[in-house]
């Protein structure tokens, strides 16, 4: 995923391209795209201000039909820095929290978004059955919050703006959803819970639908990530490169004043997706917590506070 | 050649027909959240949260649309 601080290094590519092929005019919005769509692409370099650094590479695994291919790419390397911020800076503040009665600081901001998740996304979809259910729920807000941030600082990249990394993110939530709901309700319920409570001559058609929507939820989770933090990332490169398609100074104050409006934005939705993934599987394993027919679900997801 | 150039076309099409749907989505739905909020100001916290909600699962849709005209786009 490009960030405006790699844009730098796309844009002095975009100039070289331009140069190679300053005959054909014609070509230069070609090129422009299709440099911006490789800076968003997954690599296997890390790019940094002294140049570029390989990552290592593995031969493809080959099991059964299918060769898997574990080398670290870009988007890996971001990933466990990702996670490695997340370990460090929350575990500094909770040592700090537990040492003084009062959070300040670094305490006192991951406090306020623990206490939030708590109160604002738990609480009102799960109830208190929710709370032990937090850690995965904090985990996911604060690891999704920093893998997008990421994608914001000069040479970064942003993991989640990677279709598999969010594919992997929906698939935890898959598995916490349905473990809750099987937890809450118990087996029995739940496959009960899979016929939807019509009666039985519609059950052939009532079960695959029941069934499929299992899954479009945590699809939706997937697609919204990824498209959410991949558009962000597009708008900038093409405001950015608009410059080289006209190539003049005049026309680059608009595409600079404009870009710098977007990173502002994207600055919101980077936390507003963290808190939309968050808040989604939330509720749907609270939908899935409660009752047994959709009668009583709909009538109780209009009254969330009361359980 | 020919078919590349109407793939572009199409996936231009599609991009402005997908944010015209979800543009228009969105704006229902943030004019009702207003209205409610300006009714019952004592709501708007709830009422701006499950704003929030519904916009994400619209935008959701649309960004399916949008995939696919990337997916045809750079093909």
């Amino acid at each position: 995923m490009t960030s405006p601080g790699d844009t730098l290094v796309a844009v002095h590519a975009t100039a070289d391209s331009l140069q190679g092929s300053g005959a054909h005019g014609g070509e230069a919005g070609g090129n422009v795209f299709g440099e911006l769509l490789h800076h968003l692409e997954d690599g296997n370099a890390l790019e940094t201000p002294f140049g570029h650094i390989s990552l290592p590479q593995f031969v493809p695994v080959q099991i059964g039909g299918l060769s898997i291919d574990m080398s670290i790419t870009k988007h890996v390397a971001f990933l466990w820095i990702a996670a490695a911020i997340v370990l460090v800076v929350v575990t500094v503040a909770v040592r700090r929290n537990a040492r003084r009665d009062v959070p300040t600081g670094l305490g006192n901001l991951v406090e306020t978004l623990a206490v939030f998740i708590r109160d604002q996304i738990v609480l009102p979809n799960l109830g208190t059955r929710g709370i032990a259910y937090m850690p995965y729920f904090l985990t996911t807000f604060f690891f999704i919050l920093t893998a997008n941030l990421l994608g914001l600082i000069p040479y970064g990249a942003s993991a989640t703006g990677n279709v598999s990394v969010t594919a992997g993110l929906a698939a935890v939530a898959f598995v916490m959803i349905q473990a809750g709901a099987i937890r809450a309700q118990g087996l029995g319920h739940y496959l009960a819970h899979l016929t939807g409570g019509v009666h039985w001559a519609l059950w052939p058609i009532m079960i695959p639908i029941e069934i499929l929507s299992l899954f479009t939820k945590p699809f939706a989770l997937c697609i919204r990530l990824f498209a959410n933090m991949t558009a962000g990332h597009v708008v900038i490169l093409s405001l950015i490169g608009l410059i080289f398609i006209f190539r003049s100074y005049l026309i680059a104050v608009a595409p600079v004043v404009f870009s710098l409006g977007i990173y502002l934005l994207e600055l919101f939705v980077v936390v507003l997706q963290a808190y939309i993934f968050t808040v989604l599987t939330a509720m749907f394993m609270g939908l899935g917590m409660q009752s047994e027919g959709h009668e009583e679900r709909t009538h109780d997801s209009d009254h969330p506070h009361h359980q | 050649m020919e078919s590349v150039g109407l793939g572009y076309l199409a996936a231009g099409i599609g991009a402005a027909l997908a944010v015209i749907g979800g543009g228009l989505g969105i704006g229902k739905l943030a004019a009702a959240a207003m209205e409610a909020s300006g009714r019952q100001p004592e709501v708007a916290g709830q009422v701006r949260t499950s704003m929030i909600i519904a916009a994400a699962l619209i935008e959701g849709v649309t960004f399916f649309a949008l995939a696919i005209c990337i997916i045809l786009a750079t093909k």
